[in-house]
């Protein structure tokens, strides 16, 4: 993963000419200093192999399993091969939760990438009051996604709500747009909160790989006649590339993933128009007991998320190699 | 109470021609203040929402001439209980993810560990696992081990976002601690935990903070684990109680707004008090990883 090299290097970066500390009394690295090193190490590898290792590997396990509520009475959970998975991808609502997944990963990426990187553009100069600004647009970020959803479930209230009003103060406008009720606009009126939360995101991230690139660029450019969109064409986003890669990369991991914003908004209704194959695997477990299936459900969303990952990765060596 | 994390804040383009560009700048202050304002309006509805007098499901005023703190007593009276859940929780995850995230970060930053690198490679893994899959797994787990509605089990749970995120922002911080520093200790015949307990740990106070401050509002604002790894209202986080508050076909929304006002205190403070640990947070925690 590519992501290693640049943890690397940034960590190289900060630590100058620091090669790591060598143990106490050098050459002489004696059995007791080893097991204080690693004593340092393991807890935290203990926790993460408890919270995130065995999970994935318990997944795996009832993927293959009939596991229900039954199964939490007589501790019985046989063996079913594919089952799960042949029960789970030929449901109706799969095709729809994946078309929902894909389609709300895409709209919420582009939307905050392009949104939170603007805005970066834009804070790159300096102006009064800019600094506090910036540093405002965080908040929708800081606060607890479900706190965010519960007040934009009360703003796209079809009747209500404060969206409608404005539009129909709107000349022209008549209707009111059932944003969350509908299921035509659902994932729309969903992709828009998600894009929202994002961009504070993506733009403080931007914000700090623009702070990157050396004026020097711009000022030998603008003798060169590259200014404005130019200087941004040849200029910035050549260099910004490597930030980008992460911001997209980690992104499209996250929001793969999501399911507060989603659950808060419409619990994946009306009529599955907005479940994604995170939500399905959370009703699946948790509202119908069938944790085999909800598991097998969560497994796709691990492959999905690294196939991802790893054909992005690929073809982004190559743009750079070429 | 920006200048302390830029840098390069008196090299934008511009800024020796900046005495001739005054009315630009200030054009540019006014469509800065309208970003902020469109991107904060929803911030607003909900304070504003929370401070209308209790009136049904009507079309709320747009601004609350009618004061009052109904809204807000009610909050307090039927979710004081979960909100005080919501601390406690956030705060056990801070101290068990600083407690084990700490030490781990130093030792991959600073000794020469062949497994600095397969645990910094699965630190990063783990940013791909989704959410459910880990309450999925941990729901028979901790029914096994009747840690289900337990304070003690939620603050495990919460802690999955905080200790790889502690780990990988205070392992960037202490990888710029120099070499000579932590070696003089060694000299005067600090072992290890000597070292890092009287030398690291002050010098890493900044990167402490920030992991810190992020771990809770990590925990604070979780709401999966909340939903899955609760089922009775014994322990009940304040995110899980207004999801159900929201969910309950409301016809009046001020006790519910002042209920996420609540929950989005430990937010605003924290941008007001503590900005710079929250801009090294948010650039640390992703682009070094």
């Amino acid at each position: 993963m590519a992501d290693v090299h640049a943890a690397e290097r940034a960590a190289g970066r900060a630590k100058g000419a620091g090669a790591p500390v060598s143990a106490p009394r050098r050459g002489g690295r004696n059995l007791r200093t080893r097991l204080v090193e690693v004593a340092f190490l393991a807890p935290a590898v203990a926790y993460l192999l408890l919270f995130f290792g065995y999970p994935v590997v318990k997944n795996i396990v009832m993927g293959f399993q009939a596991y229900t509520t039954s199964t939490f009475y007589t501790g019985e959970a046989p063996w079913v091969g594919l089952d799960n998975y042949t029960a789970v991808l030929s449901s109706a609502v799969f095709d729809r939760a994946l078309l929902n997944t894909v389609l709300f990963t895409a709209g919420s990426i582009v939307g905050q990438f392009v949104l939170g990187l603007a805005i970066a553009v834009f804070f790159r100069r300096r102006f009064p009051l800019s600094g506090f600004l910036r540093s405002l647009i965080l908040l929708p970020w800081l606060i607890p996604m479900i706190a965010a959803t519960a007040v934009w479930r009360w703003i796209l209230d079809t009747d209500n709500g404060v969206l409608n009003r404005l539009l129909t103060l709107l000349p022209f406008v008549e209707v009111r747009p059932d944003w969350l009720t509908s299921t035509t606009l659902a994932l729309v009126a969903v992709i828009g909160v998600n894009i929202w939360l994002g961009i504070p995101f993506n733009m403080t991230i931007l914000y700090g790989g623009l702070q990157e690139i050396p004026d020097e660029l711009y000022e030998a450019g603008a003798l060169d006649g590259a200014t404005g969109w130019r200087a941004f064409r040849h200029i910035t986003w050549p260099m910004l590339r490597p930030v980008v890669t992460v911001v997209l990369v980690l992104g499209v991991v996250y929001t793969l993933k999501v399911l507060d914003v989603i659950l808060g908004l419409t619990n994946g209704g009306p009529a599955n128009s907005t479940q994604t194959i995170a939500t399905l695997s959370y009703a699946v477990s948790f509202r119908q007991f069938d944790f085999g299936q909800g598991a097998a459900l969560g497994n796709i969303l691990v492959l999905l998320s690294l196939a991802f990952a790893v054909v992005y990765l690929r073809m982004n060596r190559r743009a750079v190699d070429e | 109470m920006s200048t302390t994390t830029k840098p390069a804040a008196s090299t934008a383009p511009g800024g020796q021609r900046a005495r001739a560009r005054q009315p630009r700048r200030l054009g540019h202050t006014v469509i800065g203040v309208a970003i902020i304002a469109f991107m904060l309006f929803p911030l607003y509805w909900m304070l504003n929402v929370s401070l209308q007098p209790a009136g049904g499901a009507v079309a709320t005023p747009w601004l609350p001439f009618d004061f009052t703190l109904d809204g807000y007593a009610t909050a307090i009276r039927e979710q004081g209980g979960n909100l005080v859940t919501s601390l406690l929780v956030g705060l056990g995850s801070v101290v068990f993810s600083l407690l084990i995230a700490t030490p781990a970060a130093y030792a991959m930053a600073q000794f020469e560990l062949r497994w600095a690198t397969p645990v910094l490679f699965g630190i990063l893994v783990t940013q791909m696992v989704p959410g459910i899959v880990v309450a999925n797994a941990l729901y028979s787990a901790y029914s096994d081990l009747g840690m289900l509605n337990t304070i003690g089990g939620l603050i495990l749970a919460d802690s999955a976002a905080g200790v790889p995120f502690s780990i990988l922002v205070m392992r960037a911080f202490m990888g710029g601690i120099p070499r000579s520093i932590v070696e003089a200790a060694y000299v005067d015949g600090a072992g290890h935990v000597r070292a890092f307990v009287s030398v690291v740990l002050p010098m890493a106070r900044n990167a402490l903070i920030t992991a810190g401050l992020f771990t809770f509002l990590f925990a604070w604002g979780d709401f999966l684990f909340a939903l899955t790894l609760t089922t009775t209202e014994d322990v009940r986080p304040v995110t899980l109680s207004l999801y159900t508050y929201v969910g309950s076909f409301v016809n009046d929304w001020s006790p519910i707004m002042a209920t996420a006002v609540l929950s989005s205190l430990p937010a605003i403070a924290l941008l007001l008090v503590a900005q710079r640990y929250v801009a090294t947070g948010v650039t640390g925690g992703a682009v070094k990883s």
